[in-house]
C-alpha cells in the first residue's frame, strides 16, 4: 500500500515522514527544503510505503520540484493521500486540500502543528471539519510525535475501505460558478467516467483552460465551444476571470469551514515573537550589519574558537595513534614496504583528512541553525535586492549559502527556483561558495604560513570566492543569461527553536558522511597515490619518489602551474587527486611528503613560500568542483557539454585569478 | 491604489489581482484574491521587497509584483 504525503511547503511533511518511517531526511524551517520524492517503509507495518514529496501550494505546478509532487499524485495512483495541513495557517493550507479532494483518491487530512495551536488557546472541532471536508481529519504534532499512530490507523483504514472523499462540491450556492461547473460536469461526465478520470478535477482544469485536458478527454469542437460559453458567462456574472473565480470559490468555502470549525487564537505567541525578532534581524538599519555579524561569527567560531580547537585535539590523537601503530609494526618486524603502505599511505592520507571532522561538523551545525530557526528565509528577503543586481532573486541565496557546506545538495536545492535561467545561473555560481571539503586545505596552509592570522586568511578566501562569483555572475548576466529575474513571492515562516533531535541527527548524518568518505575515497586515493609514488614503471621500489611513476605523470602537468609559482610534480598531483574529493589535496600531499598531519605544515615550507601558498590556495578555491559536484551539475543542467564547459571555465578562471594574485604579490613584496 | 503604495502598518482590501501567467496563479494560490485584507508589515532595508501579512501568515514579494495588485485602503 502506497501513501503520498502532500501538503504546502514547510507544513511538516518530512517531519511526519521521518516519524513514520524512522528515517532521517532533511527537515528545515524554510519553504522548499525537500526537492525530491523519497519513499520509506512505515516502521512496524508490512507493505506500507510512504512517499515524501516536495511541498506544493496547488495542483498546478510551477517549479521543477513541484512537478515531481503533482506527477506522483496524478500519475502514479497512490492508494491514499495523507494531506498535511499546517493548522496554524489553516486557510491557505486547505486551498490545496480542496484540490486534492477533487482527485477521488482516499484521503486523510493530518492537522499538523496542533501543539502550537493549543498553546495559543486555539482549537479545532475535528469532527465538524471532517464533516465539512468529507474526509477523516486527525490532529497531530509531527515534531512531538503526537497523534502519529492514530493517523496511520485512520489512513490504513480509509485506504483499505477505498473510502473516497464524499465532498467535492465547493460551490454550494447555486451562483454563477456553480452553474458553470455543473453545466460542464454534465457535458463531460461520460468522457471522464469512461477514461477513469476524476470528473471534478477534469472540470476545474477545463475551466482553468488546460489545453491538455481537452485532448485527454477527447472533447470535440462543439463541446469546446459550449464549455467556453459557460466559462465566459461565469466570468461576466461574477466579474472575475476564470482563475480568480475558482480561487474565490475555494477560499469562500474555506472561510466558511474555518468559521464553523476553528477557533483561532487572536495572535499566536510564535507570530508575535517573530515580528519582534524581525524588528532587528530585518530592520531597516540593522539587517545588513546583523547579517554580516552573524556570518562572521559563524566562520570565526568554526575556524577559530570551536571547530579549530577540537580539530587540533583530534589531530594530536591521530598523531599518537599513528606513532603507536608505527612502533607496533616495526617491532613486529613487518616488511618495510607494507609498513610504508600502512603508515605513509593510509595513516598519513586518511589521518590528515579525518582530523578536520570537527571543523566540518561545526560549520554544518551553524548552517542548520540558520535554516531551522527560519533566519535563512529572512536572508533571502534581505538579500533579494542585492542579488537582483547580479540578475538573481533572493531565493538563489539559499543554495549558495548551502554551498558553504557541500555543493551537491546546494546544486540540488536550485530546483526550488522557478525560472530555468535563475536555476542555471545559480548552479554555475554555487561552486564559487567554498565547500567544507576544502577546509582541510585552507586550515593546513594557513596554519603553516600565516599562523597568527589563520582565521583571517580563511575568511579572506571565502570572500574571494564570493567576489569572483559575483564577477562571473555579472558576466553571465550580460552574455549567456540575459533576461529578467523571476518574481520573488515567498512565505516567511515564523521563527522556531530548532529541535535538538533534528540538529543532532543532521550532524550525525554529516559526520557519518565525512568519515565514510575518509575511509572510502580518501583511503583508496591514498593507497593509489602511495603505490604510484613508491614504484617506478617497472614496479621496482624507488629509492626516491622523484623517480616514481607518479613523478613522471606529475612532471608532465606541473609546468602548467609554473606561472602560478608552484612548479612541482607533487603539488600538481595533489590538485589532480582533488578532483575525486577536495580533501584528497591534503591527503595526497601528506602521502607524497611522507609526513603526518602534525608536521605537514613544516614540510610544506620546502615546497611553498607564503606568496605561492596564497596563489595555490586561490587556485584550489576556484578550480573545478569534485566529481560528485560535477555529477550533480550534470544532472541538473542535463547536458554533458555544458557541464564540461563549467569544469573547464572554472579551471581557467582559477588559473587566471591565481596568476593575478601571484603577479601582483611579486610586484608588491 | 496598488499594494506597493500602502504605508507600513496600514491595511488594505484587495479589489483586483493583476499579473500574468504563473505569477498571477501563484498570487491566487497564496490567497491573494479580491476581498482579502492585507497589512503592510515592512520593507527590506533597500525598500524592496516588501513583507505583508495575509490570512495570518507573512508573505514577501517585490514592489514590481505588488504593483499588480489593486487595493482599497482601510481606515483603522
Ligand atoms: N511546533 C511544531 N513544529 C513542527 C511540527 N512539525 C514540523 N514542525 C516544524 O516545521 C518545519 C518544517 O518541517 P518540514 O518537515 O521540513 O516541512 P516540509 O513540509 O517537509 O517542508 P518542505 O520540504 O520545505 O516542503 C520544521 O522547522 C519543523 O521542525 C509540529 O508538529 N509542531
Ligand atoms: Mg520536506
Amino acid at each position: 500500500m502506497v501513501f503520498a504525503l502532500a501538503g504546502n511547503q514547510n507544513s511538516g511533511k518530512t517531519t511526519l515522514f521521518n516519524a513514520l518511517t524512522g528515517s532521517n531526511q532533511h527537515v528545515g524551517n524554510f519553504p522548499g527544503v525537500t526537492v525530491e520524492r523519497k519513499s520509506g517503509e512505515v516502521k512496524g507495518k508490512k507493505d506500507c510505503t510512504i512517499v515524501d514529496l516536495p511541498g506544493i501550494y496547488s495542483i498546478r505546478p510551477y517549479t521543477q520540484e513541484e512537478v515531481v509532487s503533482t506527477d506522483f499524485i496524478l500519475n502514479e495512483h497512490p492508494d491514499g493521500i495523507i494531506n498535511i495541513v499546517d493548522a496554524t495557517n489553516i486557510e491557505r493550507n486547505l486551498y490545496l486540500t480542496l484540490q486534492l479532494l477533487e482527485l477521488k483518491v482516499p484521503t486523510v487530512v493530518a492537522l499538523n502543528m496542533m501543539d502550537e495551536v493549543r498553546e495559543n488557546g486555539g482549537s479545532v472541532d475535528v469532527e465538524k471539519l471532517s464533516g465539512i471536508l468529507g474526509v477523516p481529519v486527525v490532529p497531530i504534532a509531527a515534531a512531538k510525535g503526537e497523534g502519529i499512530s492514530e493517523l496511520l490507523e485512520v489512513a490504513l483504514e480509509t485506504a483499505n475501505r477505498k473510502a473516497l472523499p464524499s465532498v467535492y462540491d465547493f460551490c454550494n450556492d447555486g451562483g454563477p460558478v456553480h452553474r458553470c461547473i455543473h453545466a460542464i460536469v454534465h457535458l463531460i461526465q461520460d468522457h471522464a467516467d469512461s477514461l477513469g478520470l476524476p470528473c471534478r478535477f477534469c472540470v476545474t482544469r477545463l475551466i482553468e483552460g488546460d489545453g491538455d485536458m481537452d485532448e485527454k478527454l477527447g472533447i470535440n469542437q462543439n463541446e469546446k465551444e459550449l464549455i467556453e460559453h459557460c466559462v465566459v458567462e461565469m466570468e461576466n456574472s461574477t466579474g472575475l476571470d476564470r482563475n480568480a473565480a475558482l480561487a474565490d470559490m475555494r477560499y469562500n468555502f474555506i472561510e466558511n469551514a474555518v468559521a464553523q470549525a476553528v477557533i483561532k487564537s487572536s495572535e499566536s505567541k510564535e507570530h508575535r515573537r517573530s515580528v519582534a525578532i524581525d524588528r532587528i534581524l530585518t530592520g531597516k538599519y540593522t539587517a545588513i550589519p546583523v547579517f554580516i555579524f552573524v556570518m562572521f561569527l559563524v566562520f570565526w567560531l568554526t575556524f577559530h574558537a570551536v571547530g579549530q580547537r577540537m580539530s587540533d585535539i583530534l589531530a594530536t590523537g591521530i598523531e599518537m595513534l599513528t606513532q603507536a601503530a608505527d612502533k607496533g609494526l616495526v617491532s613486529y618486524g613487518i616488511n618495510p614496504v607494507v609498513r610504508s603502505l600502512i603508515i605513509d599511505g593510509i595513516f598519513a592520507g586518511v589521518g590528515s583528512v579525518l582530523s578536520f571532522l570537527p571543523i566540518v561538523v561545526t560549520l554544518f551545525f551553524f548552517l542548520s541553525i540558520l535554516e531551522d530557526t527560519g533566519y535563512m528565509a529572512r536572508i533571502a528577503f534581505v538579500m533579494d535586492s542585492l542579488l537582483r543586481k547580479i540578475g538573481l532573486s533572493g531565493r538563489s541565496f539559499v543554495p549558495m549559502l548551502m554551498g558553504f557546506g557541500c555543493s551537491v545538495p546546494a546544486i540540488m536545492a536550485t530546483r526550488t527556483l522557478s525560472s530555468d535561467r535563475d536555476r542555471k545561473m545559480t548552479i554555475l555560481l554555487t561552486p564559487y561558495m567554498s565547500c567544507s571539503a576544502k577546509i582541510p586545505i585552507y586550515a593546513v596552509f594557513s596554519a603553516a604560513f600565516f599562523p597568527r592570522h589563520a582565521a583571517l586568511v580563511m575568511i579572506a578566501l571565502y570572500v574571494t570566492g564570493i567576489l569572483v562569483g559575483i564577477i562571473a555572475a555579472l558576466m553571465f548576466k550580460s552574455t549567456l543569461f540575459r533576461g529578467k529575474p523571476v518574481p520573488f513571492v515567498m512565505e516567511l515562516p515564523n521563527y522556531r527553536l530548532p529541535s535538538a533531535k533534528t540538529v543532532a541527527l543532521l550532524l550525525w548524518e554529516k559526520a557519518k558522511d565525512f568519515i565514510e568518505r575518509a575511509f572510502t575515497i580518501i583511503f583508496l586515493g591514498s593507497m593509489v597515490i602511495w603505490f604510484l609514488q613508491t614504484f617506478d614503471s617497472r614496479l621496482n621500489v624507488v629509492s626516491s619518489s622523484a623517480d616514481s611513476l607518479l613523478a613522471i605523470i606529475g612532471r608532465f602537468i606541473a609546468p602548467v602551474f609554473a606561472p602560478l609559482g608552484f612548479n612541482d610534480w607533487r603539488v600538481a598531483t595533489s590538485l589532480i587527486s582533488g578532483f575525486t574529493a577536495k580533501e584528497s589535496v591534503i591527503s595526497t600531499l601528506a602521502v607524497l611528503l611522507g609526513t603526518s598531519i602534525d608536521s605537514l605544515g613544516q614540510v610544506l615550507g620546502s615546497l611553498f613560500t607564503p606568496l605561492t601558498a596564497v596563489s595555490f590556495l586561490v587556485f584550489t578555491l576556484l578550480y573545478t568542483p569534485c566529481v560528485a559536484a560535477v555529477a550533480a551539475v550534470r544532472r541538473e543542467l542535463d547536458s554533458s557539454l555544458k557541464t564540461l564547459t563549467v569544469v573547464i571555465s572554472q579551471c581557467v578562471i582559477a588559473w587566471i585569478t591565481a596568476l593575478v594574485v601571484y603577479t601582483v604579490g611579486r610586484l608588491l613584496f | 491604489m496598488t499594494l506597493d503604495k500602502l504605508k507600513i502598518g496600514k491595511s488594505g482590501k484587495i479589489t483586483s489581482v493583476g499579473g500574468e501567467g504563473a505569477l498571477r496563479l501563484r498570487f491566487l494560490d497564496m490567497g491573494l484574491i479580491p476581498h482579502t485584507v492585507v497589512r503592510m508589515q515592512k520593507t527590506a532595508p533597500s525598500g524592496d521587497p516588501i513583507q505583508i501579512l495575509i490570512r495570518g501568515y507573512e508573505l514577501t514579494l517585490r514592489l514590481e509584483e505588488a504593483s499588480k495588485i489593486e487595493i482599497e485602503e482601510l481606515s483603522e
